[in-house]
């Protein structure tokens, strides 16, 4: 998790609106003159659900986006593969707007290189599961014996293969889901969108499929777009963070600096009740460089959480850590920042100064 | 003078109506009337003044049209474009004929101790169900020991004939209604009229179309009658599959073609075999009115029955409907459930 460069943006919105009611254009003259989205309802009877979007989702990364019910979110995932047509703005992937595409190529687009995971798990009920797994290099014109290998090799990959001859409505929530995933993954598509793919699985299911999403991410390096409503899922999967509300971007971060310094009262409502101390993680706390190495009590690893280091230091408030990266001493860690940064801040943050994000 | 003179004298029109004086026959009411004498019209009557329908303004005006015109011109004209509709129909249904004629002539000539097991063996396949078949076999036995075997058939032949086009013309039909909301606006209104329409008025304009002699006749008022159900409910069922799962096919690219054959009608088979199931049960209540042009089976029975007073005759004919309905109900079903379970594990 180097973040030192920016990775590549592979997926681009620019100026996304989405208007749902019977006059989206004319409604949406209204919202470029300032209406806000109370007034677009009440006077206009339209439905402003997406306002003014621009999110660069970075490859081989995974992208969080994360918001309340009616915020939005699962609306602005079906732009990327244009189940839903924006009112106005670009979606641009690999560089090329895809509104411009026509029916066969947006097709082409979704076959191999779009993957999607729905809430409902959205499995055929009369096909098998490996004939389900199998479905997106099917429907391509692959040969039945090509996609049945493939099929069964991310069936085994997720852990399901025993299961291939079964039909979904025999397996749980979580295998259902896990066939939805072996069915992505089959797919081979570069760019994964994960619509509230967890949210209906119990929460112990939700924790392994959440492992093995990162597990498998470690070794393919998708670009994963992926939609929640829970900030502790957010948090544990995110290298980008975008927080959503009534279709506005709030905030869009690496999560580290949201929950270090969040944009308004809204995202610091959202963060206030997370444990901190499990996921801030030492490079975000500390100070960079060299420094005073007086009084240094050890070394913590500059991806380590700061539970872990309090841990180490046995409650030692006073303890000093060097903070290594790759053996490399990259800062000093004080205890001092550390118990600060503990405390939620209020937004937005005035000695950001102190606290680098790495 | 009649109820209306006064209006057609303020409108000026006495000379137009004048001018055609109707040499047409009167009616019979007229008849009647006149021969009880005018003495009884109570002219200023307000109770008695009639509606102003076309026989009231004929009477003070001749050159109104009465009703018996309107009858009359939807006769001519349906007359006038008859033979114009045979050309077209004739050939497209001649099928029609042939298919009923070769069904009814290969049932009843293949021997009894061929197509009763072979009856017993489509029925096994389709059901599983042992207890159907004994069900199906002893009907059927009974039937033909009381020398009910070849109307029976008949009847059943064409049912399948029937049902089978019906599902084909149907279904597709089906498909398009729940693709286009245009073509569901055109095509309900008419399988409302098709539902609603007493059968018996199928009947007219068909006998004027085609001669009673020949077996399609009765075969399009049979699928008239009987396709609806197939095709409400094919479109019902695809409109009721699961959007996410429509959904999930279109984020992985399937094209219609794809979406229609390995999504949509695998998941509407449940709605559209109860379809099936409906359209062959109206077959079978068709098929009895049919026998009124000639359609043959047990509903010849029946309708000797009636006319003749032959009680039994018609009685046993009836029974032997009600028989033939509970197997084919009970058969469909019990495919119906084994598609069911199919889906559901």
């Amino acid at each position: 998790m180097t973040e030192n460069k920016t990775p590549e943006t592979r997926v681009a919105l620019k100026h996304l609106y989405k208007i749902f009611g019977d006059d989206p254009d004319g409604a949406m003259a209204h919202v470029r003159q300032g209406v806000s989205k109370a007034d677009l309802l009440n006077r206009h009877n339209h439905v402003l659900g997406l306002n003014d979007i621009n999110i660069d989702i970075p490859d081989g990364k995974v992208t969080v986006i994360m918001g309340l019910s009616g915020s939005g979110k699962s609306t602005l995932i079906r732009h990327l593969n244009l189940l839903i047509r924006p009112t106005a703005g670009e979606i641009e992937v690999d560089g090329e707007n895809i509104l411009d595409f026509g029916e066969a190529r947006l097709r082409e687009l979704r076959q191999t290189t779009m993957s999607m995971v729905f809430q409902k798990f959205a499995l055929l009920p009369h096909r098998t599961v490996l004939e389900n797994a199998g479905m997106p290099l099917a429907v391509r014109g692959v040969s039945q014996a090509d996609w049945e290998a493939e099929a069964h090799k991310w069936l085994d990959r997720v852990g399901l293969d025993g299961q291939a001859n079964q039909h979904p409505n025999q397996l749980s929530g979580g295998m259902q889901q896990r066939v939805g995933l072996a069915r992505a993954l089959t797919s081979n598509a570069p760019i994964m969108l994960m619509d509230e793919a967890y949210s209906a699985l119990d929460p112990l299911i939700r924790s392994d499929m959440q492992n093995l999403l990162l597990e498998l991410q470690e070794e393919l390096h998708k670009t994963v777009v992926f939609i929640t409503h829970d900030l502790d899922e957010a948090l544990k999967l995110a290298d980008k963070l975008v927080v959503l509300k009534d279709g506005y971007i709030v905030q869009q971060d690496e999560p580290q600096r949201i929950l270090l310094e969040p944009a308004d009262a809204y995202v610091e409502k959202f963060i206030t009740d997370i444990n901190r101390a499990r996921v801030l993680r030492v490079r975000s706390v500390m100070r960079s460089g060299g420094g005073d190495l007086s009084g240094i009590g050890g070394d913590v690893d500059a991806e380590d959480t700061l539970e872990d280091v309090i841990a180490k230091s046995k409650g030692d408030t006073t303890a000093r850590f060097r903070v290594l990266r790759n053996g490399e001493v990259v800062g000093v860690l004080d205890m001092a920042d550390l118990v600060r940064a503990l405390v939620p801040a209020p937004a937005p943050k005035e000695d950001g100064a102190t606290l680098k994000v790495a | 003078m009649a109820t209306y003179d006064g209006l057609f004298q303020a409108l000026g029109l006495e000379d137009w109506c004048d001018s055609s004086a109707s040499s047409a026959p009167l009616s019979m009411s007229d008849l009647v009337s006149q021969n009880a004498g005018d003495g009884a019209e109570a002219q200023g009557s307000l109770w008695n003044t009639p509606f102003p329908s076309l026989d009231a303004l004929n009477d003070a005006c001749s050159a109104m049209p009465q009703s018996r015109d309107v009858t009359k011109g939807l006769e001519d004209g349906f007359l006038n474009i008859k033979d114009s509709l045979k050309v077209v129909l004739d050939p497209l249904t001649q099928p029609l004929s042939w298919m009923l004629d070769g069904a009814l002539y290969a049932m009843l000539a293949t021997p009894w101790w061929i197509v009763i097991p072979a009856m017993l063996a489509i029925v096994w396949a389709v059901s599983r169900s042992a207890s159907l078949v004994a069900f199906v076999a002893v009907s059927f036995g009974g039937l033909a020991f009381i020398d009910q075997y070849d109307y029976a058939l008949q009847t059943l032949s064409i049912i399948f004939v029937c049902a089978f086009l019906c599902v084909l013309i149907g279904v597709p039909i089906g498909i398009l209604m729940s693709r286009s909301e245009t073509m569901r606006r055109a095509t309900v209104p008419v399988l409302d009229m098709l539902q609603t329409l007493p059968p018996f008025v199928y009947l007219i304009p068909l006998i004027f179309l085609f001669s009673v002699t020949e077996s399609k006749l009765f075969g399009i008022a049979i699928i008239l009658y009987a396709i609806v159900p197939v095709i409400r409910l094919t479109d019902l069922g695809i409109r009721l599959v699961d959007q996410d799962v429509i959904e999930a096919a279109d984020a992985f690219g399937m094209t219609q073609r794809q979406k229609l054959f390995s999504v949509q009608i695998p998941l509407a088979l449940p709605n559209i075999m109860a379809g099936v199931n409906q359209t062959i049960m109206m077959s079978l209540a068709m098929v009895v009115i049919a026998s009124l042009v000639s359609a043959p089976g047990l509903g010849v029975l029946v309708l000797q029955g009636i006319r003749n007073l032959e009680l039994g005759v018609g009685l046993v004919a009836g029974l032997g409907i009600v028989l033939l309905a509970v197997i084919l109900d009970r058969v469909t079903k019990a495919a119906l459930a084994r598609i069911n379970s199919a889906q559901q594990h």
